[in-house]
């Protein structure tokens, strides 16, 4: 690991002041600390920001909930307001990652992790250096995107809270010496293109405060279902977040893209044709290019969209 | 001149407070191991993926391997030495002995700081990726071996130790 200078910030402005450049906010460390080990992060200051008082979930006037961003894995999935109005977000939350990972990971930091493709961790690719190429392509791809990648990357996304908060319509809040500013999840991984190494759209050095759930996207009848390589403590081959809302369907995958997949194809398909899941499901999965070692990927994921509505369906 | 790589931290460690200088670099596993001779969290993966450096922190179980010391500076530190008081071993920690809860040893301490955490989770109706419904208005999900196995999924055991280890922690939450 690279020597680097550390300071607990006192407030937000003084993180931000002392954010940028080569430093980077620690948090929960669980994603960062270990890419530190491993040579693929090399900050030259940590600004720890998990003691500001940014945690907590409330609710706002317009009945939206607020999750403040150094709000742990841990609370956010054991919130009775979250289990009773967005039931798959926790579920999403408790199928990622460990017990002990859950309490020290936190809602921003969990948003700004970086791919688990395997090639990433072990050498240089256009994600860490770009020009450098993406060996996963012609090599073992099984886990990888079946969905909106480029030949610059073929990686997924690894989080799965994002993808129940991408089926909700979440809202990232954030913080600049500029200013604050607020960026739909929707919008706030970036496809793909020649730029695989620009994973988000946060302004540099801005730090995330908060995640919002829009009060009208609450969906007591909504499920997150995850397939993984073993029962426990894996990161999902293909998982999948949906919710029935007041005339709605809302879908989106994981472990398909760089990002979570919300299935528009698919949800503007079940507006004219109620119930026809699997109709819907290939509709969405039409779009798949998926390489000799991940199709597998396409039947999963329009079994997994078939199979979870017709068990969730009002 | 100051040296920006270093920090000098307090660490509170089964209730005892340390002065030390830190490498920022240092994990604390590695300062609990090296500086302050607590070898009871062990170095399985060194990657936060197998468990055995699990410690309680504010009494939230941990991987100490992915904690950076400096970080941990204010917290109350709790390893496996620090679970019994006055030499009397927990509930749990004896029902490992009854029922032969490892074979090697290496994952134990961190089984038992983790299962401590674990039950103190469940007991503030935490649910988990195996409980039906996470709702908040329904019955607090019962501790039974699917579950045990879900929430203790962070903790691997090479000898396969896992039906004493699921036993173990099932006959102590029984006996309350």
């Amino acid at each position: 690991m690279k020597e680097f200078a550390y300071q607990r910030a006192a407030d937000i402005r003084d993180a931000l002041i002392a954010g940028g450049g080569g430093a980077r906010y620690l948090a929960g460390g669980t994603n960062l600390v270990d890419l530190m080990k491993e040579g693929v992060e090399a900050p030259t200051r940590l600004i720890d920001v998990r003691r500001l008082p940014l945690d907590g979930i409330s609710e706002a006037a317009d009945g939206a909930l607020v999750i403040g961003a150094t709000t742990t894995n841990s609370d956010l999935a054991a919130h009775p307001e979250v289990r009773r109005r967005y039931p798959a977000l926790s579920q999403a939350v408790l199928a990622g990652a460990s017990g002990q990972l859950r309490n020290m990971a936190t809602v921003g930091g969990n948003l700004l992790q970086r791919t688990r493709c395997a090639y990433f961790a072990a050498q240089e690719c256009n994600k860490r250096v770009p020009g450098t190429g993406c060996p996963a392509i012609a090599g073992a791809h099984h886990n990888h995107a079946i969905l909106g990648w480029t030949r610059s990357c073929v990686a997924t996304h690894a989080s799965d809270m994002a993808v129940a908060l991408t089926a909700f319509d979440a809202i990232v809040r954030y913080e600049t010496l500029d200013g604050a500013g607020e960026i739909p999840l929707s919008e706030f991984y970036p496809p793909v293109g020649d730029t695989p190494h620009v994973e988000t759209a946060l302004p540099p050095g801005a730090l995330i405060t908060a995640v919002v759930l829009p009060g009208a996207a609450a969906s007591p009848r909504s499920r997150y279902r995850k397939v993984r390589e073993r029962a426990s403590y894996a990161f999902a081959t293909v998982s999948i977040a949906a919710a029935f809302t007041e005339g709605s369907v809302r879908i989106a995958l994981g472990g398909v893209a760089s990002r979570p997949w919300r299935c528009r194809t698919a949800e503007a398909f079940l507006l004219d044709s109620p119930g026809s899941f699997r109709a819907a499901a290939e509709a969405e999965l039409s779009a798949a290019e998926p390489l000799p070692g991940n199709g597998y990927k396409v039947t999963l994921a329009r079994n997994l969209i078939e199979t979870v509505l017709k068990e969730l369906q009002p | 001149m100051t040296n920006h790589h270093r920090s000098e931290i307090s660490l509170h460690v089964n209730g005892v407070t340390h002065r030390l200088g830190v490498d920022n670099r240092t994990t604390l596993l590695d300062t609990l191991r090296e500086n302050l001779g607590h070898t009871g969290p062990k170095k399985g993966c060194d990657h936060g993926q197998c468990g055995a450096c699990t410690v309680l922190l504010d009494g939230r179980r941990v991987v100490s391997c992915l904690t950076l010391a400096v970080a941990a500076e204010g917290a109350e530190v709790t390893t496996v030495e620090g679970l019994a008081g006055d030499g009397e071993l927990l509930p749990l920690q004896q029902a490992f002995i009854r029922f032969d809860g490892f074979q090697c040893g290496y994952c134990t301490s961190g089984q038992l700081c983790s299962a401590v955490g674990m039950l103190a989770e469940h007991a503030a109706g935490w649910p988990s990726s195996v409980t039906a419904d996470v709702s908040p208005d329904g019955p607090t999900p019962v501790l039974d071996a699917a579950e045990v196995r879900e929430r203790m999924s962070g903790n691997l055991c090479r000898c396969g130790a896992y039906p004493s280890i699921v036993r173990a922690v099932l006959e102590t939450e029984a006996a309350g």
